[in-house]
């Protein structure tokens, strides 16, 4: 398919078909090629319109999205949104983790989602928001940045990724599509000028390779090496961080992590914390919930750990908290009399 | 007559009591219920509806399914807003045809599933009001159930119920054929048999609770011989 769009084959295929009737058109959505030379963005292939919502007003409609509240139709069915993703930087590489409950209003939609998408064997990117926008989203990404890969013989850098990402969906800004992606991944620009920040980080500069260690005192995630994670959101936010947690349970997420996170965990101790930290998020969050879904993201490309129910977890957990009380080590309330 | 307000939030009280004179908007989407089921085995999948037509209080037809056979190996099982189910399965059928005079192949249930993925995010902006679920066999032989949400998201399960029965029917399912909230039993596949009469039952219990489900009930048996259907009496009040 990308292969496809880089060689012009489907413009040369198409192009016969627009001349025939037009009905045949508008049915199949084929609307899509004609409007060629008046989109601005050519990532025109799965783009929806927004030029069916002028059934009733006589509006002249914007090309990039209905300006005004009233010519939107009101939907009536819920989709599904909530969850709890996050991802965090340490010396190991990056952690992505997400629950894996789609809630729709009240109902649990699935409770077996994937929300975690490996891109290219560097990036993953975990979603939250509404399930159908971010799967889609993700499609267009990856088409994205494989015909990039196509067309420079060189892969796109995490951040111009998020750049990329961000652009594509600015033009949504305003509409009700609710996308918030975590892109994280490894960067392998090897010995490039940027890949020194400091002056006394002399090891990343003269390294063909990134071997994973970043050796300066201060850790300085340089610009185009190493790890990177990215928030970019459809409401126009792209962010840089070392940890991000997104999704109705991500307070409860963040407490976990901000209570434990270092630079120098162990993988065994990153893997443990980012599971926990999901749980707990679970435990009180009631639109997240079910599995937990692992990635760790290194210089050699992405792992993913088995899928996790988190049903056992909570069995566990309830055991320690009854034999810790057993033991007779914490002071129950006492009541006043 | 249906309003826009019918369509409210769920569990939200609607008030009776006069507040003023209310602008009604007029609502391109009208509900006419219905229940489809899909099942996937090792070698065979399931495609369950039932056929009743319903708006409101009362019933359009007895006699209207929701299954939609697609090719040799699929079936498309469509609930909600019996226009843009009709209009939906319209296009499928030209791009199947599409897909087969430039392939010269027939569309596989996995690519078809990806396909409705963009033509229903395509109207993202003013979706469908359909909730699809395909059930066919896929490349291996081996039985496969795709399910939708209104906008596109999907996902390939093992069992999936959906339309206005759906949150009855899916806890069921969950148990007897995932074996959720059971402890201490033998996992055993799903035979064919047992499957068609698990399906037969579940609908006969589903047209019990939901009004807008009954009347009688379509089942498509998708096996590489081919497509066989039945049709069993539901309750009709």
């Amino acid at each position: 398919m990308a292969l496809e769009d880089v060689c012009g084959f489907k413009e040369k295929l198409f192009s016969t078909l627009e001349d025939t009737t037009t009905s045949v058109h508008d049915y199949c959505n084929l609307e899509w090629k004609g409007q060629e030379t008046s989109e601005k963005i050519p990532h025109h292939f799965f783009m929806p319109h927004f030029s069916q919502t002028n059934f009733s007003i006589s509006r002249t409609p914007s090309p990039f999205g209905p300006r005004d509240r009233s010519v939107t139709v009101r939907r009536p069915f819920p989709l599904s949104h909530g969850t709890t993703t996050l991802g965090f930087i340490f010396q190991g590489g990056v952690i992505a983790a997400a629950d894996t409950r789609a809630s729709a209003g009240g109902l649990v939609a699935c409770p077996a989602v994937h929300k975690i998408t490996p891109i290219h064997s560097h990036l993953v990117v975990t979603s939250s928001g509404s399930g159908a926008d971010c799967m889609l989203w993700e499609r267009i990404l990856i088409r994205e940045i494989r015909l990039y890969q196509l067309r420079h013989r060189r892969r796109l850098s995490i951040r111009g990724t998020a750049k990329l990402l961000s652009f594509m969906l600015h033009p949504f800004k305003g509409t009700n599509v609710c996308v918030a992606l975590t892109l994280c991944g490894w960067d392998k620009e090897d010995g490039g000028p940027g890949c020194a920040k400091n002056s006394e980080d002399t090891s990343c500069k003269t390294d063909d390779s990134p071997s994973g260690v970043i050796s300066s005192a201060t850790h300085s995630l340089s610009p185009n090496c190493g790890p990177q994670l990215i928030y970019v959101c459809s409401d126009g936010a792209r962010l840089q961080g070392e940890v991000f947690s997104v999704g109705s349970g991500s307070p409860y997420a963040y407490s976990v992590l901000d209570g434990s996170l270092s630079w120098d965990l162990s993988k065994k101790e990153a893997i443990s914390l980012a599971r926990e930290a999901v749980f707990r998020a679970t435990h009180r969050d009631a639109y997240s919930g079910n599995n937990v879904d692992l990635f760790l993201v290194t210089a050699q490309g992405w792992s993913q750990r088995r899928r996790e129910d988190l049903k056992e977890e909570y069995y566990r957990d309830m055991e320690r908290k009854a034999q810790k009380q057993q033991s007779g080590t914490t002071q129950v309330m006492t009541c006043k009399k | 007559m249906i309003s826009a307000q019918a369509f409210g939030d769920p569990g939200k009280m609607k008030d009776y009591h006069y507040t003023g004179p209310v602008e009604h908007r007029f609502s391109p989407y009208a509900y006419n219920g219905g229940t489809v089921l899909a099942v996937a085995g090792d070698d065979f999948a399931i495609v369950a509806s039932d056929t009743r037509l319903s708006e409101g209080y009362s019933i359009h037809s007895r006699d209207s399914p929701k299954c939609y056979k697609l090719t040799d190996t699929t079936v498309l099982g469509c609930s909600g807003f019996h226009g843009d189910c009709l209009t939906l399965t319209k296009i499928i059928d030209a791009r199947l045809k599409m897909y087969k005079h430039s392939n010269n192949k027939t569309m596989t249930s996995g690519a078809i599933a990806a396909m409705l993925s963009t033509i229903l995010y395509s109207r993202r902006f003013f979706p469908y009001y359909v909730y699809n679920i395909i059930g066919g066999l896929d490349e291996e032989g081996k039985g496969a159930v795709y399910s939708f949400d209104p906008v596109g998201s999907y996902q390939r399960d093992t069992y999936k119920a959906g339309g206005s029965a759906s949150a009855m029917l899916q806890p069921l399912l969950d148990n007897q054929i995932g074996f959720k909230n059971m402890e201490g039993v033998q996992h055993v596949p799903l035979t064919q048999e047992k499957a068609v009469q698990l399906v037969k039952d579940v609908f006969i219990s589903a047209a019990e609770r939901d009004v807008y489900t009954g009347d009688a009930l379509r089942v498509c048996i998708i096996t590489k011989e081919g497509l066989k259907e039945q049709t069993v009496p539901l309750r009709k009040d």
